[in-house]
């Protein structure tokens, strides 16, 4: 599948045109010989790159415009999709998609936001800045799955919550807050898969589950490096910087406590390999959501309450300096 | 969609001195320019005589300005180990450091049990003095246990947000705070025991989109600043000077974000109304009564648990 090329894949791209130039000449046994040679130099020396990313080059794999998204997903590892739109309040927002669906023949509910690919879709989609509607149909429609006791699946890829007037005069801090904590009481088991970008509250908005998983070059994160570059370095350039000091990769994430897992992409990311990628994504889903289904509601409550009241322990991100009560 | 680039925002909020209460004798108010003499500004709550300016507070101040009396402070000693090792254009380390200095607090809350009217509650009040009154792991964590202690003693909970929003500094574990503080709310919810927020300014980004937005009643003080977004983020996408009183306190009162805003020399008695309906329940319905006069059963009273 051949895609563009992100800077740091520049390497590749000479063995490619190499390749392309040997097969526009007439075939012989040794011309094919070199381009299969060439070939798997290429393999590895993406291989080589991918191994070996920085915080920010993963920035840029996370937004690939060919990053398999949402509905990519649904397309390959759920049946009998049927969308589900509207919040029953505002409006329908474009920018998160809800539904029911079959995830190996059993009806599940599967919600994630959604980017867009060429121009068109990506004004149509918000770039995937969702505003408060989106938040709030997605809630619906996990209610909806709540009552019928299926599971649900959420996808997360957003730069942000979408930070116009709208979303201000219409609530998006207090419809994601709601979100935060009604679903920290959903009885059904919930799996949240990172796959691109996990932009800050407009993520954590609808990423609270049993499981998150996080694909291997998604990132996830506070704020955009850019934005954190601006604030504290008062230069949005320093933006590499800001990737490197806010730990936002896969790995990062795991060893913070913070993820439970990491999903891993096919040589190259995701986008160089679609069915390859749904394919791990599959694994790991069916894997975490064995785990969940087997546990009581109560005992998934419970967990699930555990893990993110785990996350920034004592010893880790704070330590008591005194001992309890100090009076006025 | 670039809507971050030029930002010009700096790190630690200016000296914002039209809003913080200055040291001296006499004291200008920055709204209606009246000259004002401190000690009748701090006998007025630090709201001005003339024009109603609230000027910004301290959270010891707003500790003492809800509770009848003396309060029990809990897990003062929390402080960030800079999880991350994060350093920009100077190290997080001797930010904190600055910060502790200058508020002799150990982070940007503080949490307290103590009564309010007569009534026990569990009080959080976040101070803008220590790096902006942001959100990290140990602030999470504190208000995370004086929800719990709350839900153990069976008490309403309070919290005053004056703040930034996640710190940047600790990365996603500030971010992941907002799921642990919700979550937290959402067992004292089901327990039916009351949560009132109090939003005074500045309250932005994942405090408001978390434990200030999810009160049973939700409370300003007025003409704050509260918002997810903060105003310059949005004039960038919208490449548009916002309009006046946007994200103000009247502004989320209007569009149906807020049941109340209320003048600081009127909150303490409005949360006390607003606790007795919450408490009611549980205590007798007739006149408040004081918990000291109620007989305890005595271990000999109490029917063995079978
Ligand atoms: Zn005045």
């Amino acid at each position: 599948m051949p895609t563009e090329l992100l800077e740091f894949e520049e390497p590749i791209g000479v063995l490619l045109k190499e390749i392309e130039a040997l097969s526009m000449l007439p075939r012989t046994a040794e011309r094919e010989r070199s381009i299969d040679s060439l070939r798997r130099r290429a393999d590895d020396i993406r291989g080589q790159i991918y191994a070996n990313l920085t915080p920010w080059q993963r920035v840029l794999v996370a937004r690939h415009p060919s990053r398999p998204n949402t509905l990519d997903y649904v397309e390959r590892l759920f049946t009998n999709f049927d969308e589900l739109h509207g919040d029953r309040r505002f409006a329908d927002d474009h920018a998160i998609v809800a539904g029911a669906a079959d995830y190996k023949g059993e009806p599940v509910v599967v919600i994630g936001h959604q980017k867009g690919r060429d121009t068109k879709q990506k004004i149509f989609r918000n770039f995937g800045y969702a505003r408060p509607e989106g938040y709030r149909k997605a809630l619906r429609v996990m209610l909806f799955a709540n009552k019928f006791s299926r599971p649900i699946v959420v996808f997360i890829d957003t730069p942000a919550a979408y930070p116009g007037m709208e979303s201000e005069e219409r609530g998006v801090a207090e419809a994601i807050a709601f979100n935060l904590r009604e679903m920290s009481m959903l009885e059904v088991p919930i799996l949240v898969v990172v796959c691109g970008e996990g932009g800050s509250g407009g993520a954590l908005g609808i990423a609270i589950g049993d499981r998150v998983l996080m694909q291997e070059f998604a990132v996830y994160s506070v704020i955009p490096p850019e934005g954190c570059a601006a604030i504290l370095w008062r230069d949005a350039n320093r933006k590499v910087e800001a990737a490197e000091a806010l730990k936002i990769t896969a790995p990062d994430m795991l060893a913070l406590g913070l993820i439970d897992a990491i999903v891993p992409e096919p040589r190259g990311g995701a986008h160089n390999d679609y069915d390859a990628a749904t394919a791990l994504v599959d694994q790991a889903l069916t894997q975490a959501l064995d785990e969940v289904s087997e546990m009581s509601i109560e005992t998934r409550l419970n967990l699930r309450y555990d893990k993110f009241r785990r996350m920034g322990t004592e010893g880790q991100a704070f330590v008591d300096v005194q001992s309890d009560t100090a009076s006025s | 969609m670039a809507w971050f680039k030029k930002v010009r925002k700096p790190i630690e909020p200016p000296a914002d001195k039209a809003s913080r209460v200055p040291e001296g004798l006499w004291v200008k108010c920055p709204s209606c320019a009246q000259i004002l003499y401190n000690k009748d500004l701090t006998a007025s709550l630090n709201v001005c005589p003339k024009c109603a300016h609230h000027f910004r507070i301290n959270a010891t101040d707003r500790l003492r300005m809800l509770f009848d009396g003396e309060w029990q402070e809990h897990d003062a000693g929390l402080t960030s180990t800079d999880p991350l090792h994060f350093h920009d254009t100077k190290p997080y380390r001797d930010r904190l450091e600055t910060s502790i200095n200058a508020t002799g607090l150990q982070e940007a809350i503080i949490c307290a049990t103590g009564r309010l009217h007569g009534t026990e509650v569990s009080l959080a009040a976040l101070e803008y003095g220590f790096i902006g009154g942001t959100l990290n792991a140990a602030v999470g964590e504190k208000i995370t246990r004086a929800i719990e202690r709350a839900l153990d003693r069976q008490l309403p909970v309070i919290i005053v947000s004056c703040s930034g929003g996640a710190r940047m500094q600790e990365g996603a574990l500030s971010l992941m705070q907002m799921a642990k503080v919700s979550a937290a709310l959402a067992r004292l919810d089901r327990a039916r025991l009351p949560y009132i927020s109090v939003l005074t300014d500045p309250t932005t980004g994942g405090v408001t989109a978390s434990f200030a937005m999810l009160g049973d009643v939700n409370i300003a003080e007025p003409k704050a600043l509260i918002g997810f977004a903060g105003p310059r983020v949005i004039e960038q996408t919208i490449r548009q000077k916002l309009p006046e009183g946007f994200q103000r306190s009247e502004f989320l009162l209007e569009h149906g974000m807020l049941d109340l805003v209320i003048d600081r020399r009127e909150m303490k008695d409005a949360i006390g109304r607003l606790l007795r309906f919450g408490m009611v329940r549980r205590t007798s319905a007739a006149a408040p009564v004081d918990a000291d006069a109620v007989p305890r059963p005595t271990p000999e009273t109490v029917p063995p648990v079978s």
